[in-house]
């Protein structure tokens, strides 16, 4: 605004000397350099496409939709069927979710509505910590900690609850799916939480607090206000926590116990899409490495589907407001 | 007088009044046993979310701090024997791998990040914001993606497996953190500061050096630590470029080894000692991703202070 009432004021008698030329703003050197490194940029993102798609393209164009539909992954006989790889990959994530989005909401909640901000700040600041924390030491937890426990007592409880049929039967020697989704609800929930709360916290005050002046219970405000409110925001942090499981590989790679075989229980050994790229890159024939590739296109195809649909959903609810 | 209004019939609107208070009285109870009902569920939620994350916390400590001394940080590690299994050596040059393969990951992407982060917050055409949403979606994208483009181009054209190719996987991963983190900070660049700089007749490039930069670096370093943060615990990239060494080695382009590639190498070795030693080396790991976490809170929550 200063700008725009300093300059120009009409009459004051100040012409531009022979020869200037206006610098400001036309600074070719610059917008040139900021375009091309972006060009540059894109031009790698591509490449990087590209490349997974070229390395994939030998085991699409061999084993077709077979591919992916075929249920036997067999690198020694060049037997390339990925759908177990898929399957382990979906049933841990949709069992971590199980347990990580309720509990990851309802901490989210209490985290911005119940708890005084002189308790719920520290626990916001470790929560989002833990979200920091790497993978591999999640791995090393869950190896040496969740892995015992769920031989030990979690496998045998579920198992005599069900008669050790269905789809808690099988071995109880802790690795396994159903270890691979307890670390993955772990790993998730710090996600989860912060995002929502972030959420959670955009949620007008004057809502809430017409609500309460209603005469509604904190739940009929939470359940009826609030969460309706902020449910896309919800979905997209759901979403987030959703692409960090599908692709997460060395902590899942360490609990799992890399058997690249058909599920039949949660008890049962399994390998996912990620870790099973992870465990078998190395040292790989040809047909072998062009396998792994398609299996990243298809992790490729699911975390980048997933997080446009999250990103879609969190603008959603920011530009509603 | 009572003998009055005990022959009268009972008043109507006082029998609907006292029935109204009891429905309304019950009701109340319901709703507030209803309430009370939820609210414990979200607490039962909040202890059953910490009870895990706290206890990898606990453990971690516990486990990790009798493993680290002045000399398995700075030795090397050696290979345990069946008759020496307690001899493991250290973890020095996968602190020193570390520190080489971030440091040229951070070479590449921060100028990269910040110049991106320029074009973002200074242009609104349409393949800003397709490049805009491209960064989004690639920060959601599996890192272990990144290590098979390092493999495919880097390893297969070097012959070997280095530091370099872990580097430019994880210089993918960093890109668009920082990028995201710069062009939120250059955004918050007040647009009559720019304006001034331009008036007083300077290049855009000299604007942008001498007076927005400055004005962003908290938010722009914010974004740096939080991005080399993420780089320094990620296994998965490294996996299948890093090769393994058991050495010092400062080359990029020789094999290395890294902290976090380290823990998953020591997990599920034969040895115990290296299961011990693997704790070790994650609290030393999960020490640094928070310093650098905490520094990056630090200036962030220093930022807004001053901007109020």
């Amino acid at each position: 605004m200063t700008v725009q009432t300093a300059s120009h004021s009409e009459g004051s008698g100040l012409t531009p000397a022979r020869g200037f030329k206006p610098r400001a703003g036309s600074d070719r050197f610059y917008s040139l350099t900021l375009r091309s490194v972006a060009l540059l940029f894109a031009a790698v993102i591509a490449l990087f496409v590209w490349s997974v798609l070229h390395q994939s393209w030998p085991a699409w164009s061999h084993y077709g939709f077979s591919f992916i539909t075929g249920t036997n992954w067999a690198p020694s006989d060049e037997i390339f069927g990925a759908a177990p790889l898929i399957l382990a990959t979906l049933i841990t994530t949709g069992v971590a979710l199980l347990f990580a989005v309720p509990i990851g909401i309802g901490t989210a909640i209490v985290l911005t509505f119940v708890l005084p901000s002189r308790i719920a700040t520290p626990l916001r600041s470790i929560v989002e910590l833990l979200a920091a924390v790497p993978s591999v030491v999640y791995g090393l937890w869950g190896l040496n900690v969740i892995v015992p426990w769920m031989s030990s007592t979690v496998q045998p409880w579920l198992s005599n609850l069900t008669g050790g049929t269905g789809i808690f039967s099988g071995n109880q020697i802790g690795l396994g799916l159903s270890t691979a989704s307890m670390v993955l609800a772990i790993m998730v929930l710090p996600t989860i939480v912060s995002v929502s709360r972030d959420v959670l916290a955009n949620v007008p005050k004057d809502q809430v607090e017409g609500a309460l002046s209603l005469g509604a219970t904190r739940s009929q405000v939470l359940l009826k206000v609030v969460l309706p409110e902020a449910k896309f925001g919800i979905l997209g942090a759901i979403s987030l926590g959703t692409g960090r499981a599908l692709g997460e590989t060395v902590a899942v790679a360490m609990v799992i116990g890399q058997s690249p075989a058909m599920p039949h229980s949660l008890f049962s050994l399994g390998s996912t899409l990620a870790s099973t790229i992870a465990g078998q890159f190395i040292d790989s024939q040809p047909m072998h490495l062009a396998a792994l590739g398609a299996c990243a296109v298809i992790l490729m195809v699911l975390t980048a589907g997933v997080n446009t649909g999250a990103r879609a959903l969190v603008r959603r609810t920011a530009g509603a407001k | 007088m009572t003998s009055v209004f005990d022959q009268l019939p009972p008043d109507p609107m006082l029998e609907r009044r006292r029935l109204i208070q009891e429905i309304s009285s019950q009701k109340m109870g319901r709703r507030k046993l209803r309430s009370n009902l939820f609210m414990g569920l979200l607490l039962v939620a909040i202890v059953v979310a910490i009870i895990p994350l706290g206890f990898i916390v606990v453990t971690l400590i516990q486990r990790g701090a009798a493993e680290i001394s002045w000399s398995f940080l700075s030795q090397t590690p050696v290979q345990p024997t069946l008759f020496d299994q307690e001899h493991i050596g250290g973890i020095g040059n996968a602190i020193a791998g570390s520190l080489l393969v971030d440091a040229v990951a951070a070479a590449v992407a921060v100028p990269l990040g910040i110049i991106l982060g320029l074009y973002l917050s200074e242009t609104s055409s349409r393949p800003a914001k397709i490049l805009r949403g491209i960064c989004e979606v690639m920060t959601g994208l599996p890192s272990i993606l990144f290590g098979v483009f390092a493999y495919i181009y880097i390893v297969t054209a070097m012959r070997s497996y280095s530091a370099f190719a872990a580097s430019m996987a994880l210089a993918m991963l960093m890109t668009p953190v920082i990028t995201k983190g710069a062009e939120t900070a250059l955004r918050d660049v007040p647009q009559t500061l720019r304006e001034a700089g331009l008036a007083l007749g300077a290049r855009q490039s000299k604007v942008t050096l001498k007076v927005v930069l400055p004005y962003a670096f908290p938010g722009v370093f914010t974004g740096v630590l939080l991005a080399l943060a993420r780089a320094v615990g990620e296994t998965a990239p490294l996996l299948f470029v890093i090769g393994n060494s058991i050495i010092f080695d400062w080359n990029p382009a020789h094999p290395n080894t890294a902290m976090p590639l380290m823990i998953f190498n020591y997990a599920s070795t034969f040895y115990d000692s290296q299961h011990h030693a693997a704790w070790g080396i994650a609290l030393t790991l999960v020490t640094i991703v928070f310093a650098l976490n905490l520094v990056a809170r630090l200036v962030a929550a220093r930022m807004r202070r001053e901007q109020r």
